[in-house]
């Protein structure tokens, strides 16, 4: 079992977790995930490591709620426990000077490019982070991110804060006035970061990007998280998660993470029932007491 | 009570036949397919031994199980004797009497089988492990004097099991370190519920800890901590890898990375460890068997393993596609034997060349081509030689690969002063298991390439020997 020590939304659907583990906290280096199980009859679900304080022995999670067990992981509060973490998995992120620096992220995906965005400040890049949401109340990890930073852009699909457009819109500006840039690193949805790949393809920037798979062990065991890189077969858990934006098949890697999005919904259906049951329940009692 | 049967009797008993369920009714369950013996029968086949001056039985099971002496106690009805005989030289009788390739180990060197059908080792193996079980007898923590040291075991497959036993009733303090959430290994991921029940690898587990073993699931060594931190900061004296061959290997051909394709490790631990036949009360899915064409791809244990899955998962049609005949097939005779009962269809001779999707990427077809044998290859088994002109395409729903396992690198990487061989397994050598970096045991599927339970835990075994004499000696 696993102690959550701090639990904290930071906007909506979108949740900040400490888990009490100092073997995972000691051990973790950005770009590197865990695997969690929310409970007995739960699955493996793969979660970035955000952040991990040593001397309270906590690793930092934050999760965007979308289906049965992010949504489920997503109602537990401080003092609840997990059944299962374990980590830290995959390659941590190459952290180089490398100059000026872009770090992009979407979404919740802005909690996975934190920690690199941290480290390749440490290493001494110029770093530019591009902050990309829905619209304003999506936006998370906006101080830290700024704290980080060299240059820090938010932007917002409806233009209701910040930069009105894409994270693209953005880069694209970027490299337009003429702008040196080294280094990209991309995490988001697939079909942002394949737009990333496409902006920065035609100026030969090197741009890497972190892929998200479904996936069962993380240890390189079933094979599951299989993506197509250079036209070869990487394992994402053990050869990634991290890998050359240009040379990832992006359509292969949509489809395979649609291949159960009945189950997907229907697990979703069963759960909302079972809550709501819960709550019918739990009100009836409320009334008669 | 019981005696041996005299020479003429001995002719008229034959070997007692195990019951199983129903083909047709356990090919839609997933409820062990082996009944095992009643108390009568078991009493009756372990009546045939002939109690060999040489029992060469005994030469042919890789832990040398002490047969002769536990067949007798089975004759004496002395069950739980005959049990704890067992566990002198095999901590996990109940899943070796199971899963044990008896009829080309200790049954096929015993005597009356020259004859007769042999004696029914493995059975009675299980019989007398169940019997156990069954009553509740569990053992007492380890009465060993205390050694004051530390060893550390990298794995809870059958090899890390047999070494954390011995280990323990030797006096060391034993963590052994498993990074899934259950402990067993193949065991409990690889091996369906149907041939190897999971409470008994639990019961297993469950009285090695009450004999003192420390188990820490979700610690991956090379990750949560290599092993240089285990013998360096967290006070390990030795270290015993035994993390498996568990790296799947695909076959490269066009088409393998459409949705609907699988590795057999995937199907089965989605299956066995996840749970996925009981969605949604359990959360991992699995792609829906029920009415679809499933297609295996290989000839041994997994293979058989999850074609049978598939075909309880409610298959239309699941399918092995071998490339050579069924002859040449390495898996276990009851096991072809089984599928076939069940309903499985051998498409031998045969081999994909490309799997056939939609637009989405979705598997839906495959291109075959058949086979004819030529000379053997290296292995001793006739080549199979593509047939010119025999290409067909075939619908198919979901794939399954499964061509056998690689070894993962996680430990090798974190740790170069491992040796390893080209293959990627760890090296280490044959009666103490010691690899090239002092302190350091490895045995197993890691060392071995794919193998069996009882080679693995065999492996175990003779590790904890070399173990203890390296702390005991500290010679290298
Ligand atoms: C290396 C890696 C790091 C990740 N980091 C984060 C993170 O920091 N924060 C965050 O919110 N999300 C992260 N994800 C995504 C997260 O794992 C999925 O959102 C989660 O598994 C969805 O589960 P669900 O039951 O809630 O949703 P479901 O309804 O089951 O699935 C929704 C979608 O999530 C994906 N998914 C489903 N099951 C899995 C699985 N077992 N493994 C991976 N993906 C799956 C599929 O694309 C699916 O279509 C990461 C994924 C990977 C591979
Ligand atoms: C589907 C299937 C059916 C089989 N059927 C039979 C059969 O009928 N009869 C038979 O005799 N044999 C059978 N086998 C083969 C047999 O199961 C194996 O030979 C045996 O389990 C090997 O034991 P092991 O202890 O070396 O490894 P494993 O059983 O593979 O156990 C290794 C363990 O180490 C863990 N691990 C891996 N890496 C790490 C790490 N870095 N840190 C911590 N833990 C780690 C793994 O999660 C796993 O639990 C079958 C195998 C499969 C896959
Ligand atoms: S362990 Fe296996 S080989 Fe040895 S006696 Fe038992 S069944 Fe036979
Ligand atoms: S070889 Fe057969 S008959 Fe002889 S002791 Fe062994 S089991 Fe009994
Ligand atoms: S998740 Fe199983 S191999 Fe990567």
């Amino acid at each position: 079992m696993y102690d959550i020590i701090e639990a904290r939304f930071l906007a909506q659907d979108i949740k900040l977790f400490k888990i009490y583990s100092p073997p995972i906290a000691r051990k973790r280096k950005a770009g590197q995930f865990l695997i969690l199980r929310v409970s007995e009859t739960g699955e493996r679900i793969p979660l970035t490591i955000a952040d991990s304080d040593q001397e309270q022995g906590t690793v930092t999670i934050i999760v965007q709620g979308i289906g049965k067990t992010t949504k489920e992981l997503n109602t537990l509060e401080a003092g609840d426990q997990i059944v299962d973490v374990v980590g830290p998995l995959g390659k941590p992120s190459e952290i180089e000077k490398f100059g000026t620096t872009v770090s992009i992220g979407g979404g919740v995906g802005t909690a996975i490019a934190f920690p690199t965005a941290v480290a390749l400040k440490k290493a001494g890049n110029h770093v530019i982070t591009i902050n990309g949401a829905r619209s304003k109340d999506m936006v998370i990890l906006e101080d830290e991110m700024k704290a980080v930073s060299d240059e820090a852009y938010i932007t917002t699909d409806d233009g209701s804060y910040g930069i009105h457009g894409f994270v693209t819109t953005k880069l694209q500006e970027l490299i337009d006035d003429g702008r040196q840039l080294d280094f990209v690193l991309a995490i988001g949805p697939i079909p942002m970061m394949r737009a990333v790949a496409e902006v920065t393809r035609p100026h030969g920037i090197h741009t890497v990007v972190s892929l998200n798979p479904i996936m069962v062990d993380g240890t390189g065991m079933c094979g599951g998280c299989r993506v197509q890189v250079d036209n070869k077969v990487q394992f994402a858990c053990v050869d990634g998660p991290e890998f050359d934006a240009h040379k990832v098949d992006f359509t292969n890697l949509i489809n395979r993470n649609r291949v159960y999005s009945e189950h997907e919904q229907r697990s979703l259906e069963a759960y909302q029932h079972r809550c709501n049951l819960k709550k019918q329940a739990d009100e009836l009692v409320a009334k008669s007491v | 009570m019981a005696e041996f049967l005299l020479p003429k009797e001995r002719m008229k008993v034959a070997r007692q036949i195990m019951p199983e369920q129903d083909p047709t009714i356990r090919a839609r369950n997933f409820e062990e397919v082996n009944l095992g013996l009643t108390k009568e029968q078991a009493i009756l086949d372990a009546q045939r031994c002939l109690q060999c001056k040489k029992p060469t039985c005994m030469d042919g099971c890789p832990v040398e199980v002490d047969i002769i002496g536990f067949l007798e106690l089975v004759v004496k009805e002395d069950f739980l004797g005959a049990a704890k005989k067992i566990k002198e030289d095999n901590v996990l009788p109940a899943v070796c009497g199971r899963v044990c390739p008896q009829e080309t180990q200790c049954e096929a060197l015993c005597v009356v089988g020259k004859r007769f059908e042999p004696v029914s080792i493995g059975r009675l193996e299980r019989f007398v492990a169940d019997y156990e079980i069954f009553e509740g007898v569990t053992p007492d923590k380890s009465s060993a004097p205390k050694k004051g040291k530390k060893v550390a075991i990298v794995g809870s497959g059958p090899a890390g099991l047999s070494c954390a036993g011995d280990l323990i009733n030797m006096g060391y303090d034993v963590t052994v370190f498993e990074a899934l959430h259950e402990l067993g290994g193949v065991l409990v991921y690889g091996i369906p519920e149907f041939r190897l029940p999971k409470d008994i690898v639990r019961k297993e587990v469950d009285n090695m800890r009450k004999m003192g073993v420390e188990f820490k699931t979700n610690v991956v060594i090379g990750a949560t901590y290599t092993i240089d931190e285990l013998m360096q900061e967290e006070g390990y004296s030795a270290v015993f890898v035994a993390v498996g061959a568990g790296l799947p290997w695909f076959m490269n051909i066009p088409g393998e990375s459409l949705a609907g394709v699988y590795s057999a490790n995937e199907f089965l631990t989605r299956v066995n460890l996840m749970k996925a036949y009981k969605f949604p009360e359990y959360d991992s899915p699995i792609l829906d068997c029920a009415g679809k064409r499933v297609a295996v791809f290989g000839g041994g244990n997994v293979a058989m393993d999850a074609v049978r899955t598939a075909q309880r998962l409610g298959a239309e049609k699941a399918a092995i596609y071998y490339r050579r005949s069924e002859a040449e097939m390495p898996a276990r005779a009851e096991e072809i034997h089984h599928a076939k009962d069940e309903g499985v269809i051998f498409e031998i001779l045969t081999t994909p060349i490309e799997f056939l999707g939609d637009e989405n990427e979705r598997l839906h077809s495959m291109k075959c081509i058949r086979m004819e044998l030529g000379e053997p290859d290296a292995s001793g088994r006739r080549r199979p030689v593509p047939l010119e002109n025999s290409e067909y395409i075939e619908p198919v729903d979901i794939a399954i690969v499964s061509i056998g396992n690689g070894s993962n690198p996680l430990i090798s990487q974190t740790s170069p002063d491992i040796e390893t061989n080209k293959w990627g397994n760890i090296i280490a050598d044959e009666d103490k298991m010691r690899t090239s970096k002092e302190g350091v045991f490895a045995g197993g599927d890691i060392v071995t390439g794919g193998a069996t339970v009882i080679l693995a835990m065999g492996a175990g075994r003779k590790a904890a020997r070399g173990i203890h004499e390296y702390l005991e000696t500290g010679n290298w």
